[in-house]
């Protein structure tokens, strides 16, 4: 075990009370992780997915040296987060997808002045750094702009430029493409990708969407309950659980369930229809027949997520 | 009949939501009472020397201390009433989908602030008036019927007290940080409304302001009742009158507000 | 030394957040103005009504308007110096509930430092002002028999005043580890502590008196003082050197104040809520 991450049979366990009646409490144990293991070599890319309350967070959160294990033993770059927390924090970065910390009411430029001072970044590398930032993050024509008036998708950018100034060696994304439009989750990805080549940073990203990890992380690893249940290449995962596209489809009126080769309705709701067909599949002959054959109002197709992959995964597992 | 049936709705959802912060409302019933604690010292000092001053004897100014701790977060006299949330629709926009629904705002308002002020007044205010009734050596009228004319009079000034809360929230359409605006509102207030000492000690020309503005009807006029110091009647009416001024102050200021809204689309 | 080290650390992260946060007001100038004004009228009316008091009677508890204003004045300034330097703490249990906490727990800085600079509003400068002017008016008022000694002491008791309000500020901040929701506790002891002792302390019953002397020691922030620049009896029997004591009553009241604190944060850390 030489990786720069490891975790060996780490734990955290909670203990909550839970109101069981009328000012009556009961304490429970609420094991967020549970003899977690595994390691990342310097310089990976990994995918870090799991169901909401999975024990991502939780885990995250003991990386960065915010939680402290309840059991196990876990290091990052040699150091004991929990006991390190400070010196920790030279070498990491973190970007919490939906909680900036970029200052609100002040131009994007006096956040990273924070952070030149308060990571005590040698001027020469602050000023290298940010150059390199913020032309491969397109920030230039932003610096002097308030964050509040940042789009969401500029202010994430703004936001990853922040956790990078002091050149850490690994970086953790909390859904760092959440809310984003099309266009700047592919800048982000573009920028990711090319930092983790260019730079060698560690990247330990969580997220809903299957495209992140696609298009950035050779590895996956999906945790449930609190425990490792895959770890290894996407297409693994794939096969896994062979994933599914959905079809929304919006009828006249009610009707039974359609009929469609090659498509089945999943779910039915007054007029409106979910049909689920496989993700390698173009929708354009189930929507061609759908068209031909009911009374079509409006329709749409989604992707699939992480959610409906591993749920996918569990069917098949407890089927085999 | 139906729109009424939504207000009560409303109010009761007021209600319940504020019924949900526990451990604040325990928190807020201590810190009422230590206030209370302290307030009652320095008046019983200051009536140990002036034994009816503002026409109180000193179990009257106990009393008064303890109705103004039961009050504070039941009127929201220095704010933290359903305001904070209306404004905050208003610098987010979403007060645009509200004005879509198929009710009033104000009244909706009315109705959830009237709520939360229900549960302020047991859960917050009953405590402390209790608490300093049973340890200091209170005035508490035998009179059940003079405790029924100051429950009426409890709730003109919840009315008021919303009337004058609504107009600041309101300003929130034409200030974009209004925070030093507001701060000003509660300040003036708190004084205003006798919560630092009784209107009636307020000396001459200044007494007689006071108690002509519509501060004067949430803490002073229902603690003139109670203490057998004012006319139902008269107090009724004189609460009555604000509410109508403010509560149509307000109404004014709604439509302004909502032309502006639809003008700028949102 | 790594102690002294981390409190170097700590102050130049407090410097710099609340550096931060003092350019962000300026941002809305207008409203920072105004808060301001607030502030220094909040405490105004709090005066106000001491004076309409005064208008009825002339002495409280046995001591005249300006020996009040004294009080007043020492207690504001003290008060208001702790409340500019970490007021914000009381906002420590909305930063737990919306789990913003966790996004100054990996900076390289004290997390203390980081809230207790967490918006810094210079606007609270009102509230010292006002209580300067009031010291001032009292102290032109009064016939004080100044020494050395008396003179001395000033200064130290504003400082060491400052010092027992903050260490009640992080207590209570400390205790929103444990009741988020309860931030309003401590405002019994902050604000409530800074008005109870605008006035004399021979008010107040004797326990209460007690209590504040010996429990939580609000009595040294200028009651105990003020007694003696003023050469008025304490209600209590204390022996004579307890007159130099603020500065050590403040260092007793900061260390279990900062033991809280750590417990607090290693609960949070531990447990996540």
């Amino acid at each position: 075990m030489d990786g720069f991450i490891t975790l060996d049979e780490v734990e955290k366990v909670f203990s909550v009370r839970r109101k069981t009646g009328f000012l009556r409490r009961e304490r429970q144990e609420v094991r967020a992780v549970d003899s977690l293991s595994f390691t990342v070599a310097r310089g990976e890319m990994v995918g870090y997915i799991g169901p909401n309350g999975a024990g991502k967070s939780t885990t995250i959160k003991m990386l960065t040296g915010i939680l402290t294990p309840s059991g196990g033993r876990l290091r990052v770059a040699g150091i004991d987060p929990s006991r390190e927390r400070s010196r920790l924090a030279h070498r990491i970065g973190v970007v919490f997808g939906q909680r900036t910390t970029l200052w609100w009411d002040l131009p994007l430029i006096d956040s990273y002045r924070l952070t030149h001072r308060m990571y005590r970044i040698p001027n020469a590398r602050y000023r290298e750094n940010l150059d390199r930032l913020v032309e491969l993050l397109e920030l230039r024509t932003l610096l002097d702009t308030p964050v509040r008036q940042l789009s969401l998708g500029q202010r994430m950018r703004g936001d990853i430029a922040a956790a990078l100034l002091h050149d850490p060696e690994v970086l953790y994304l909390d859904e760092p493409t959440i809310g984003l439009d099309v266009v700047s989750k592919a800048k982000v990805r573009g920028f990711l990708r090319e930092l983790n080549a260019a730079q060698g940073t560690t990247v330990l990203l969580t997220t809903h969407d299957l495209q992140d990890i696609e298009q950035l992380c050779s590895r996956v690893m999906v945790i449930d309950h609190g425990r490792l249940m895959y770890d290894g290449p996407l297409t693994g995962l794939h096969e896994a659980g062979e994933s599914e596209r959905t079809l929304v489809v919006d009828l006249e009126r009610e009707l039974p369930p359609v009929e469609v080769p090659s498509a089945r309705v999943v779910r039915v709701e007054g007029p409106r229809q979910w049909l689920a067909f496989p993700a390698g599949q173009s929708a354009a002959p189930v929507v061609a027949r759908l068209a031909a054959e009911y009374p079509l109002v409006d329709l749409s197709v989604r992707e699939p997520d992480i959610e409906a992959v591993i749920a996918k995964m569990y069917a098949e597992r407890a089927v085999s | 009949m139906g729109a009424g049936r939504l207000y009560a709705t409303v109010a009761l959802g007021g209600f319940r939501r504020y019924a949900t912060y526990r451990a604040a409302t325990a928190a807020g019933v201590f810190t009422n009472t230590v206030f209370g604690l302290i307030l009652v010292y320095t008046y019983r000092a200051l009536w140990d020397l002036k034994p009816h001053l503002g026409g109180y004897d000193q179990a009257q100014a106990i009393t008064y201390v303890w109705l103004g701790q039961a009050f504070l977060s039941t009127l929201a006299i220095s704010g933290g009433g359903v305001e904070d949330e209306l404004m905050e629709r208003i610098r987010t926009g979403d007060v645009a989908i509200d004005l879509y629904r198929p009710a009033d705002l104000q009244l909706w308002w009315l109705a959830a602030d009237l709520g939360r002020a229900f549960f302020q007044l047991l859960g917050r205010g009953v405590v402390p008036f209790v608490f300093g009734a049973l340890v200091f050596p209170a005035y508490l009228p035998a009179d059940a019927g003079r405790w029924a004319a100051f429950l009426v009079a409890v709730v003109l000034a919840m009315l008021v007290g919303f009337g004058l809360r609504y107009l600041v929230a309101l300003s929130a359409f034409w200030l974009l940080d209004g925070t030093g605006m507001t701060q000003m509102t509660w300040l003036l207030g708190y004084f205003c409304s006798g919560m630092l000492l009784p209107l009636n000690v307020f000396p001459g020309a200044l007494g007689t302001v006071v108690r002509a503005l519509p501060w004067s009807s949430l803490l002073q006029a229902p603690a003139d009742i109670l203490l057998g110091h004012g006319d139902p009647l008269r107090t009724y009416l004189f609460q009555g009158a604000w509410a109508v001024v403010l509560l149509g102050a307000g109404r004014l200021l709604q439509s302004a507000a909502t032309r502006r809204v639809v003008v700028q689309g949102g | 030394m790594a102690e002294r080290g981390r409190l170097a650390e700590g102050v130049r992260a407090y410097r710099l957040i609340a550096g931060m946060w003092i350019r962000s007001t300026m941002a809305y100038r207008a409203s920072f103005a105004m808060t301001t004004f607030g502030s220094f009228a909040a405490t105004f009316f709090d005066f106000v009504a001491i004076m309409l008091m005064f208008s009825r009677v002339d002495a409280l508890g046995g001591w005249s308007l300006p020996e009040v204003a004294f009080l007043y004045g020492l207690s504001a300034v003290s008060f208001g110096l702790a409340d500019l330097v970490i007021g914000s703490m009381d906002r420590l249990g909305r930063r737990l509930r919306d789990g913003t906490l966790d996004t100054l727990l990996v900076r390289p800085a004290p997390v203390l430092a980081q809230v207790a600079a967490d918006r810094f509003a210079l606007r609270r400068l009102g509230r010292v002002t006002q209580g300067s002017l009031v010291l001032g008016w009292a102290l032109s008022r009064l016939d004080v028999d100044w020494t050395a000694g008396k003179l001395l002491l000033m200064p130290l008791t504003l400082l060491s005043g400052c010092a027992i309000f903050c260490a009640v500020f992080v207590a209570g901040a400390a205790f929103q580890f444990v009741a988020q929701d309860a931030s309003e506790v401590q405002n019994a002891f902050t604000y409530g502590g800074t008005t109870l002792l605008q006035y004399p302390p021979t008010v107040f019953g004797k326990e209460l008196v007690r209590g504040v002397t010996f429990v939580l020691p609000l009595a040294f922030v200028n009651w105990l003082p003020a007694c003696y620049v003023l050469g008025r009896p304490y209600p209590l029997e204390l022996p004579g050197w307890v007159v130099g004591a603020p500065p050590l009553v403040a260092v007793v009241c900061c260390a279990p104040a900062g033991l809280a604190w750590r417990a607090g944060l290693r609960s949070y850390r531990s447990t996540g809520s």
